[in-house]
Parts: C-alpha cells; sequence; structure tokens
C-alpha cells in the first residue's frame, strides 16, 4: 500500500509540474502572437476614431503593455487560488465561464467516450477473431475511412442529412433559440446533443478499434493461445478465457489515453453544431485574443488528460497482478 | 505391440517472402518417419533450427496459417484427421510445452490447470496433482510470474496430467534448469510411460534424453538420420550414422570432441546427403544422390555407407 | 500462389496513389486561376454539366476550387510531415543518448501529448499570427511527440544490441556508430512515421482553416470551403459542402494507403503473409 500510495504521490507532483509547463508554454505562444488584440476586436477603423486616453484605457484592459515575466507571474499566483482573471470578451471570471461550458460539453464527452470505447473494444475483438476474413476486412475498413474523414465534415454530412434533409434533428446550439431557460425541457436538450455526441463517438470508434485488433491479433500470436489450442480448447473459449483478460490492461490505457482526443475533436464538432460548449468557447477565445480564457481552458483541458492518464496508471496497478502483487511481495 | 503414434514420411513447408515481392517454399522438415509404442520413451534429438518443434505442433494441427504438412500420421492405427486431432488433443494426445511463456500471464494456475472447469471434481483433482508433483497447495493461487523456473515446468506437466493421455509430446521440457532439477523433470515422463502411455520427448540434449528414453530418433536438417536403440548409445559402434557418432564423440563423458561447421539453414539445403558437407567418411556419390532411409542392423539409418568405424 | 502475390498487389497500389495523388496536385495548380474566377450570372448552380461540382455564391467554379484546395493540402501536408519528421528523429535519438537530454525531452513530449492536439495547433498558429505561417507552424511543431517516442524507444533498444555495444567497447566514435549501426535500422521506422504523417497533416491544417486559425478566407483551401458552406447549408446547398469534403477523405485514404503499403514492405514479418 505504502509504495502505491509513493507511486501516486510522485505522479501527482510530476502532473502538477506538466501543468505548470502547460500553462507557460501556452502564455507564451499567445503572448508571442503578432496579432493585436485591439485590432482584432475594435477593428482598424473604431481604433482610429478613439482618442488616446480610450485607446490607453483599452490597452490597459487587454493587458498589452505589461512586461512579459510580470504579467505571468501576476496569473500564476491568482492562478494557484484558483483564480484564472476575467475573461476579456465574456466579461465574466474565466472559471465561470468554464463552469459553465463544461458543464454543456461534458454530457456530449462522456457520451462519446463510453459509447466509442465500448464499440471499440467490441469491434477490435471481433475484427482481431476473424482475422482477415470478411468482418476484420469490413472493420478495418470503416476504421479507415473514418481515421481519414475530419471530425467537422462528418459533422457538416450528418448536419445535411438529419437535421436539413430529413428535418429530424434541430440544426445546432444546446437549446431551441429564443426560449427561456426554464421552459427547456430535456427532451429538447437531447435532441440537440444526439447529433454532436453520435459524431463524436463516431469518430472516437476507430482508433480504438484498431488498436484493440491489434492487441488482440498479438494474444492470438502468442504461446499461452497456442498451448490453449494444444489442449484443445475451442476459439470462442480461447477469446473469451484468454483474449478478454490480456487486452484489459491496452484497453485500459487507450481508454483514457482517448480523453484527449475527444476533448479535440469536441472543439471542431461543437464549431459545427454552434454547441455552447468548452470546445467554442476555446475558438472564440482564440478568435478574440481572449487571452485569459484560452489559457484557463488549456490548463484545465490538460488537467483533464493528465487525471486521465493518472488514473489508468493507477487502474493498471489495481488490475495487472503483476504489479499489485509484485509490489506486495517486495514490502 | 500396435504402436500409438505412427509418422511416415511427414514434411513441412513455410510459404514465405525472401527478396521484394518473389515468393518461395521452405521447407523445414523433410521425409520424417518414426513409431512410438504404449510404454516407451521416444526422444527426437537435434540440434536447435533442425525442426523440432514443428514436429510437435504438427502432430497436434496447431502449425501456423502459411505452412503445408504432407504425409501420413497415424494414431491408434488411424490416420489422424484434423477433425479427429480436434477430437483427441488436450484428452487423449497431450502437450508439455517449453516454459512459462505458455502460461497465460493474467490467470491464476489453478484454472489454468482446470481449463476453467469449477466442479469440484477437478478442483480436487487438481490438487492431488499438484500434490503428485510436490508443488504447495497455494500453487493454484499463484500468478505464473510467481513460479519458479521448476515449478513452471512442474506445472505443465500438471496441466498434461490432469487428463488421462495416452501419448504425451513433451516440447524441450527441461532448458533452464539445472542437471538435478531436469532430470527430475524427465522423470515425470518416464513414470507417465511406465504408467502405458507413448511418450514423445523432443530435445536437443542427447546425454539427458539418453537416461529415459527407450529409443532415439536423430534429426539434422528436418530429416530423421536414425533411429537406434538407447542402448544403442553405449559404444560409438552400436551407430550407424555418423551424425550421431558425432553428437555422440561430443558428449562430455566421450571426449567433448564438436563437429566442425553447422547445419544447413532451411533454403540451403545441398542435394545429394544433407550431413556430406560435415561427414568425415562423404565420398563421391554423396554429394549427389539422397540416401534413403532404410533399416539397418535392428534400427533406422539414411546413409549409404552405415555402420563404418571411425578412427 | 498466382503471380499476383500480396507483395505484387502492394506495389501495385502504391504506385497508383503515388500517381493519383502527384495528379491532383498538378492539376490544382493548373487550375488556381480558374478557382478565383467569379461569375455572378452562375452562382449557387448545382452539380450538372460544365460545373461538375457546381458553383458557389460568387459563381466560382467548385471543382476548380476543390482541386486548388487538395493541392494546397497537399502541398501544405508534405511540408509540414517532413519537418515534424525531421524534429521527431532529432529530439527522438537526441533523447536516447544522454541521460539529461532524455529527462528534458520526455517531459516536453508528455507536455505536448497533455494538451489536446487541435488546441496545441490553434495555440501554435496564434503565435506566428496565424495564415500560412501559422498553420505550417502548428501543424509541424506539434505532431513530433508520438513519432520521437518510438524513434527514442527504438534508439535505446538498438544501444543495447550487442554489435552497438561491441563498437562501443571497440572505442568506435560515437558518430559513426549513429551512421553506421543506428540510422539503417531507424531509416524503415522513420519512412514509414513520415508518410503515416500525412493523414494526419493534412486533416489538421484543414481542420484549423476550418476554424479560423489558418489559411486566410481568400485563399480557396477546403477548411474555408467548407467553413463557407456552412453558410448555405440550411438553405439546401448541399454540394458546397459535400464534394470538397468527400475529396479531401479521398486524397486522405490514398496517403493512408500509401503509408500502410510501405509500411508492409519494410517490416520484416510480412515475409509470411
Amino acid at each position: 500500500m505504502k509504495h502505491r500510495l509513493q507511486f501516486a504521490g510522485k505522479k501527482l507532483l510530476r502532473m502538477a509540474l506538466l501543468l505548470l509547463g502547460v500553462s507557460l508554454v501556452a502564455f507564451l505562444l499567445m503572448s508571442l502572437s503578432p496579432l493585436d488584440p485591439l485590432q482584432t476586436n475594435m477593428g482598424q477603423a473604431a481604433l482610429g476614431s478613439m482618442s488616446e486616453e480610450q485607446i490607453q484605457r483599452l490597452e490597459e484592459y487587454w493587458g498589452v503593455n505589461e512586461p512579459l515575466p510580470q504579467r505571468y507571474l501576476g496569473w500564476l499566483s491568482d492562478a494557484l487560488r484558483l483564480d484564472f482573471g476575467t475573461s476579456l470578451l465574456y466579461r465574466q471570471p474565466v472559471m465561470e465561464v468554464i463552469g459553465q461550458r463544461l458543464a454543456s460539453s461534458l454530457g456530449l464527452m462522456v457520451t462519446a467516450w463510453v459509447l466509442s470505447g465500448v464499440l471499440g473494444v467490441t469491434l477490435g475483438l471481433l475484427a482481431g477473431a476473424t482475422r482477415g476474413r470478411l468482418p476484420d476486412r469490413l472493420i478495418r475498413g470503416y476504421c479507415l475511412v473514418i481515421s481519414s474523414t475530419p471530425a467537422f465534415w462528418l459533422a457538416l454530412l450528418l448536419l445535411m442529412i438529419f437535421s436539413v434533409w430529413l428535418g429530424w434533428l434541430p440544426i445546432g446550439l444546446a437549446v431551441p433559440i429564443g426560449m427561456e431557460a426554464s421552459q427547456v425541457t430535456w427532451q429538447d436538450l437531447l435532441s440537440h446533443a444526439i447529433l454532436p455526441a453520435v459524431t463524436l463517438s463516431i469518430t472516437g470508434v476507430a482508433n480504438i478499434a484498431l488498436h484493440t485488433r491489434e492487441k488482440v491479433v498479438d494474444v492470438l500470436d502468442s504461446d499461452y493461445v497456442l498451448f490453449a489450442r494444444a489442449r484443445g480448447e475451442s476459439g470462442r473459449a480461447i477469446l473469451l478465457r484468454h483474449g478478454l483478460r490480456n487486452i484489459l490492461l491496452p484497453a485500459i490505457t487507450l481508454q483514457f489515453t482517448s480523453i484527449s482526443e475527444i476533448i479535440g475533436g469536441s472543439v471542431l464538432v461543437e464549431q459545427v453544431f454552434s454547441y455552447p460548449g468548452l470546445g467554442q468557447a476555446a475558438v472564440t477565445a482564440g478568435l478574440g485574443s481572449d487571452l485569459p480564457l484560452l489559457l484557463g481552458i488549456t490548463v484545465v483541458t490538460a488537467a483533464i488528460v493528465f487525471l486521465g492518464s493518472l488514473s489508468a496508471d493507477l487502474l493498471y496497478g489495481a488490475v495487472d497482478p503483476r504489479i499489485r502483487r509484485g509490489v506486495a511481495r517486495h514490502s | 505391440m500396435e504402436p500409438i503414434l505412427d509418422v511416415e514420411g511427414l514434411s513441412i513447408s513455410f510459404r514465405q517472402y525472401d527478396r521484394g515481392a518473389h515468393q518461395r517454399t521452405l521447407p523445414v522438415i523433410h521425409d520424417l518417419s518414426l513409431s512410438i509404442a504404449p510404454g516407451q520413451v521416444v526422444a527426437v534429438v537435434g540440434s536447435s533450427g533442425s525442426g523440432k518443434s514443428l514436429l510437435a505442433h504438427a502432430l497436434l494441427d496447431i502449425l501456423p496459417a502459411n505452412s503445408a504438412r504432407e504425409g501420413v500420421i497415424r494414431y491408434r492405427g488411424e490416420p489422424l484427421t484434423p477433425a479427429r486431432t480436434a477430437a483427441l488433443r488436450g484428452t487423449e494426445i497431450v502437450l508439455v510445452p517449453q516454459g512459462v511463456t505458455y502460461l497465460d500471464p493474467l490467470m491464476k494456475v489453478g484454472p489454468q490447470i482446470c481449463k476453467g472447469r469449477r466442479e469440484g471434481r477437478v478442483r480436487e483433482a487438481c490438487r492431488a496433482v499438484l500434490a503428485r508433483y510436490g508443488l504447495p497447495p497455494d500453487t493454484e493461487e499463484r500468478y505464473p510470474f510467481e513460479l519458479s523456473g521448476g515449478m513452471a515446468r512442474r506445472v505443465l506437466i500438471s496441466t498434461a496430467v490432469m487428463e488421462s493421455p495416452r501419448l504425451v509430446i513433451a516440447d524441450e521440457p527441461t532448458p533452464g534448469l539445472d542437471a538435478r532439477a531436469a532430470g527430475r523433470i524427465l522423470g515425470h515422463f518416464r513414470e507417465l510411460a511406465d504408467g502405458g502411455a507413448g511418450v514423445l520427448l523432443i530435445t536437443h540434449d542427447l546425454e539427458l534424453a539418453l537416461t529415459i528414453a527407450d529409443r532415439v530418433a536423430v534429426l539434422y536438417a528436418g530429416e530423421t538420420v536414425e533411429e537406434a536403440a538407447a542402448a544403442d548409445f553405449t559404444t560409438p559402434g552400436g551407430l550407424r550414422h555418423p551424425y550421431t557418432r558425432a553428437l555422440w564423440a561430443a558428449l562430455p563423458q566421450n571426449g567433448f570432441r564438436p563437429i566442425p561447421g553447422s547445419q544447413p539453414a532451411p533454403g540451403e539445403i545441398p542435394t545429394g546427403c544433407r550431413f556430406a558437407p560435415r561427414c568425415p567418411r562423404c565420398r563421391g556419390d554423396c554429394q549427389e544422390t539422397h540416401p534413403a532411409y532404410r533399416s539397418f542392423r535392428g534400427g533406422m539409418v539414411r546413409c549409404d555407407f552405415p555402420g563404418e568405424v571411425m578412427e | 500462389m498466382s503471380r499476383w502475390n500480396q507483395r505484387k498487389r502492394t506495389l501495385a497500389l502504391l504506385g497508383c496513389a503515388a500517381l493519383l495523388l502527384c495528379a491532383v496536385t498538378v492539376a490544382g495548380l493548373l487550375f488556381q486561376p480558374l478557382a478565383m474566377e467569379t461569375d455572378f450570372a452562375n452562382k449557387q448552380l448545382a452539380p450538372g454539366p460544365g460545373h461538375w461540382f457546381g458553383t458557389d455564391w460568387m459563381g466560382r467554379d467548385m471543382l476548380a476550387r476543390t482541386l486548388t484546395g487538395l493541392s494546397l493540402s497537399i502541398r501544405i501536408g508534405l511540408l509540414t510531415a517532413v519537418v515534424s519528421a525531421l524534429l521527431s528523429v532529432l529530439l527522438g535519438v537526441t533523447a536516447a543518448l544522454g541521460r539529461r537530454a532524455d529527462a528534458v525531452i520526455s517531459w516536453c513530449i508528455d507536455l505536448f501529448l497533455g494538451i489536446p492536439h487541435i488546441l496545441l495547433v490553434m495555440l501554435i498558429s496564434l503565435a506566428f499570427g496565424r495564415g500560412f505561417v501559422g498553420v505550417v507552424a502548428g501543424v509541424s511543431l506539434s505532431h513530433w511527440p508520438s513519432l520521437a517516442r518510438v524513434i527514442r524507444g527504438e534508439v535505446l533498444q538498438l544501444r543495447q544490441t550487442t554489435y552497438v555495444r561491441a563498437a562501443e567497447r571497440l572505442g568506435v566514435p560515437r558518430g559513426r556508430i549513429i551512421r553506421r549501426h543506428m540510422l539503417p535500422h531507424l531509416l524503415p521506422q522513420f519512412l514509414t512515421g513520415l508518410i503515416l504523417q500525412f493523414p494526419h497533416a493534412i486533416l489538421h491544417e484543414a481542420s484549423v482553416t476550418f476554424l479560423g486559425f489558418g489559411l486566410s478566407p481568400e485563399q480557396p483551401a477546403i477548411g474555408v470551403i467548407l467553413s463557407e458552406s456552412m453558410r448555405y447549408l440550411t438553405t439546401g446547398k448541399w454540394w458546397l459542402a459535400l464534394f470538397p469534403g468527400l475529396s479531401l477523405v479521398l486524397v486522405v485514404l490514398l496517403f493512408a494507403a500509401l503509408g500502410e503499403g510501405v509500411r508492409r514492405l519494410l517490416h520484416p514479418a510480412s515475409a509470411h503473409q
């Protein structure tokens, strides 16, 4: 147990350091940008008609003139107290904006995460077990096509088919336009979330299925499966008894590393469906040079990704007898 | 007595690419014959690369997909068809593989020995078998990585003994063990044969094989070159093929003299006698004509000038 | 076996894919003037003879725009894939050779992999002021971590081999060991890694441009075309999104097939298939 705690502690420390690195890198990249936030948001004409004083006030608001190290350290000391500053575009605390946006994105992401994981592993198992035959070819073909398809185009395609052509589902947004928050029913929410969630799931399946298939093929080529065959175990029994057990560990890793891809995909998909989630906020913040918001979103998503890989590591230790018992033996 | 296993003219070849898009067929085992009677231990001895393990896989019909098999295999007088093999393997015909990698690394030993059956009867049988081989009862609850080399071999034998096998195929069951542990493991195979089963012991270690084998078949470059009684190995004069004699001379107690050269790789097999390039008795014809496998002095030999005494 | 065994089929497929991609690149360059030519008399035409892919809101021919966009995508893809593959090798090899460098580079790899990819490309593109430079920098500076990790692992493994250790003991200079004993083994990994980067690079370029962080709206890039098509989707102008997107998928598929073919030919275990 002591070893496990030490292990988790070390990982947490590394994670904190990585997050610090992420914030520094993101901060530097954004500050290096030659794009002038005033011009981006006010337009050249508006700036021209303003007085010196007004411009100075604006420059102060957008934080243009402060030296870099000072700005970063200022941001960092606030961030350590979980105050990520104020969004320049939304004029709200960054944490509030992220909280609202994350709340509406989370449903999409979790659905896609679970669906793509379950479907991906199932399809991967099926493909690996029927290696070289028709089901394998079909599944591999599907994965190849999907991984060659940009997520946003798939979203456009589904939008064209199901919303414009068939008219089954709404065109975009998370709630019907112009409706009071109190009037929105869960059916409304659901019908607006179906297409984005489906798009994200379809894209996520390909990677997981392909990697699972590789693992299944490795397992089926192993000495212990050869021995199981020599002992007269049937193909199905081998797959269920040895296959599932031995792809469980790689599947855990895959499932948790896919978090990053799901978040990335949600940026594109939310943009197409005008879904007011975290991804769309990131795009808006990026295009509008809203440094505090974009920085906040980058740090929060990176924290989610790192927490994912930390969970994978910890789960691994709990599931793999070689780690579980190996450690127990040492202590 | 009717042999349990009778292999006649077994050949195994692989299809593969050599350079670019050119495909070729690679013969690995050629014209291999041997037979095993109940209660007998027959050792197949050959150095690594002679295709020994493939023999085991061919008998169990678990060769890879890009291989082809020819020849006749009879089990208790009837040809061993794929359907018959599928019905017999794991029950009447069992394999004892080389080492711990043949156990599922993530499954406890007990369920692996029981093949997943959970009935009380099977569990009891499993415990009895473990006890028979001197394994502590908690072995059932261990994972393969928690077994020592010797324990792993005994667990592998236990998997075979859980059934009542008539034919045991042991594929290199001793490497990595010290002489005493290896001797004990081989002793277990002798016991199985004494109980009436036929044992096929595949190994590279002639010395160890002679401690329990009744007869020895020697493999060279994918062919059987000699089949002799274990007793023939007491003096070099009892042996028939120059390669067997060279193996004998290489044993520690007989002078430890290795023969120069190495076995030809599959695909570089000479047209005549396969041993000719290394044979001290080689003469003109040996390079051209491939000798037939024939009876000689109560054994079998693949040499046109068998039994000549070496200086 | 028939004369057309798997390797011959793979080679033939490779040739066809490469040829098609070259043709698209050249065609795009030739059609560039046509892609910008407006014709307000013929705007928003559905696909038909004369305009196979239809026309857009300024009457520009969508086939010409699509081809030009694909050509642009392929060229940017080549550029970014080569830059990022070279970067991967440089960082992967450096990481494998020194302990301190390894710590730093491995940390950077983890850091880069921690930020969702599209967000990272957006950030880098912003730092370079968006546009062509931004998207090229964004895609090429964000793709190296996974290949660098593979190369690092490969070099670490090579360093453990007997022949490299023997050469080290014999006092062979480090540069010579790398050149003579390591690079030949790394080449296949590098080549497949490089070609497998193309599809990713192209997809990310299109995505980032689509979001508005890449090529400028005046350029007929696929991302721009698809982003424009969004405005006309609800009015049923399906061809604006369907054909350009479909063509992009086909191009990426061709690159993926190319990469898979090369991998299969270079992978030693494929001798048995």
